[in-house]
């Protein structure tokens, strides 16, 4: 099942002229309408009408994360306020987001490529969609819901928490989809079984999983206790949120990118060099139709690998290997990002100054668990319980609030946490490794 | 009149009450009250010494987190009533009690409550004025 037969599975020779007149159009529409490109392409020495094929996509600049960050909020729109219709952002604390604007062109495409997304994983007419995906400015909720409706599917929109909800909701409405995040779908399994409901005689056949990495083995676990299909998903909001990439139920060997709408490269994330097909860097997209805020060579720090060997599914669509890790300090906790230097600035904002802190990452059942030990030098200590017990609370509160998280915070000692070659160890990822 | 009283930052973990008293009988300080708050986690041991000063510093200097406050000594009548009728003047005057714990006292005929207040000179005017003793640091420390 191919929700765009003629765009997925174009011959290579017709889908490269193709991506090359929406590249070129979108340097030029970035020229004359975004400023911040402008500016970078004036630096770098290059002019829009050199770019004469897609080999001289290599010249063009790079968008970074802090590039998004130091135009908060509009400053990359690249089209007028009135005609952005959507705007999403991801966490962050206040002006470290990224913001996001679509325009009503924008959201149909989006629509249209997880409707794409949901048939590569054998979804159609007739099934109904669990989507456990948080809704608001997060992107997965949404996405997962306007695609599903332009299929023509049945929409729960049940989004994040509840699970006792979640598990009635499973039994009573008879979802044949489940969307989550991986560890969720193993802590719904948990919880259903708790509630005396067994998952295997659920109608789910299928799962359709992102936000977080996840291994081979934890996919056959999945498949194993929930009794379906496990398909991973792949979309980072700053490009346009899930259904970026999908992988097929026919082979589920890798995630085929919609190439007709995202261009992608494999860089050597030290020196920026592109790689051949088939080694492994860090993933560059370049978004060939996003009208509101389109964006050259954005590098998303996923590392991973490019295969563009033909799938037997019939997608002729490149196809990304699992997500491998990432080329920078980001933490995926629960499906939310977190970047320790995020939490540094919630613990400076909490007490007006720099503490020695470390995050202990780990996985309890399904999910992950973070804490935050935080030494208790003289400005910080009280002689009563409760001044402590507050911050505790303060630092647990602001992190839930504006990271999304739910942590544990635990006072230490000075000295305790480990400092190594001078430099303090800040996190401790003790999860299972993908 | 106050008494400068030292708490210290405990994890929760076997051997770091040991590590505080090993230090402090090395410096040849000696305990003269002691309370310990604790929560699941950590805890807070506050102590009355012979020495603060001393204690302080080299309890600093062996990494512990060292605060000082100053809390109030007061005689107690060793009788029924002692201690509420204390406790009921200052309730009956708005002073809020954030902790207190009992000082023995191996030669005197009284008891001794040391007392952390909310508004601690107010509470020492109080006292004062309703004739209940209280005892100075300096005779504190060196009972």
């Amino acid at each position: 099942m191919i929700f765009d037969i003629e765009k997925e599975t174009a011959p290579r020779e017709d889908l490269e002229p193709l991506q090359l007149s929406r590249l070129r159009n979108l340097v030029e529409r970035v020229n004359a309408n975004v400023p911040f490109y402008r500016r970078k392409f004036e630096e770098t020495g290059i002019r829009p009408e050199q770019v004469k094929s897609l080999n001289d996509l290599k010249y063009l600049p790079f968008t970074e994360k802090q590039d998004l960050r130091n135009n908060y909020p509009f400053g990359l729109f690249a089209v007028p306020k009135e005609n952005v219709v959507r705007i999403h952002a991801s966490s962050g604390t206040t002006g470290k987001a990224t913001v996001v604007g679509y325009t009503h062109r924008d959201v149909r495409n989006w629509a249209g490529l997880m409707a794409r997304a949901f048939m590569a994983a054998g979804v159609n007419r007739g099934d109904v969609v669990h989507n456990a995906y948080g809704y608001g400015l997060f992107t997965g909720g949404l996405g997962v819901h306007y695609g599903a409706e332009e299929l023509g599917a049945t929409i729960v929109p049940i989004s994040g928490g509840g699970t006792r909800r979640q598990v009635m909701l499973l039994r009573d409405f008879g979802p044949t989809v489940l969307c989550s995040t991986p560890s969720y779908s193993l802590f719904l399994f948990e919880a259903a079984q708790e509630a005396g409901i067994p998952f295997s005689e659920l109608p789910i056949r299928v799962g359709i999983f992102g936000a977080e990495p996840w291994s081979e083995e934890m996919r056959q676990d999945i498949q194993s206790k929930l009794g379906l299909i496990a398909l991973d998903i792949y979309g980072l909001s700053e490009i346009m949120g899930p259904g970026v990439a999908m992988e097929c139920a026919a082979a589920q060997k890798g995630l085929h990118i919609f190439e007709d709408h995202f261009l992608p490269e494999i860089i050597d994330p030290i020196t920026g060099e592109q790689l051949p097909p088939g080694e492994t860097g860090e993933l560059v997209l370049t978004t060939l139709t996003k009208e509101a805020q389109p964006l050259i060579r954005y590098r998303t720090r996923d590392i991973t690998s490019l295969n563009y060997v033909p799938c037997r599914c019939g997608r002729t669509h490149v196809r990304m290997s699992r997500i491998k890790g990432r080329s920078d300090d980001m933490l995926i906790i629960r499906g939310v990002n977190v970047f320790p230097s995020q939490i540094e600035a919630l613990l400076l904002e909490t007490e007006g100054l720099t503490p020695h802190y470390q995050l202990i990452l780990d996985r309890q059942g399904a999910m992950d668990t973070l804490e935050v030990r935080v030494e208790v030098d003289e400005k910080l200590f009280s002689d009563e319980v409760r001044h402590l017990q507050r911050l505790e609370g303060k630092i647990q509160g602001n992190i839930k609030e504006f990271l999304g998280v739910t942590a544990k915070v635990k006072l230490v000692e000075p000295r305790s946490l480990t400092r190594s070659e001078g430099k303090a160890k800040r996190i401790i990822d003790q999860r299972p490794k993908v | 009149m106050k008494v400068e009283q030292i708490s210290i930052f405990l994890e929760n973990r076997a051997g770091r009450l040991t590590d505080v008293t090993r230090v402090l009988s090395q410096a040849k300080v000696n305990i003269r009250a002691l309370s310990l708050a604790d929560t699941s986690d950590f805890g807070i041991l506050r102590l009355i010494v012979t020495d603060h000063e001393r204690a302080k510093q080299v309890l600093k200097e062996n990494g512990f987190t060292v605060g000082r406050t100053s809390v109030v000594a007061v005689e107690v009548a060793d009788r029924p009533g002692g201690l509420h009728s204390i406790l009921e003047l200052l309730s009956n005057n708005q002073i809020n009690v954030e902790y207190m714990y009992a000082f023995v006292q191996q030669t005197g005929k009284d008891a001794v409550m040391i007392f952390r207040f909310d508004r601690t000179d107010q509470a020492i005017e109080l006292l004062q004025n309703s004739k209940i003793r209280i005892i100075p640091g300096d005779e504190l420390y060196n009972l």
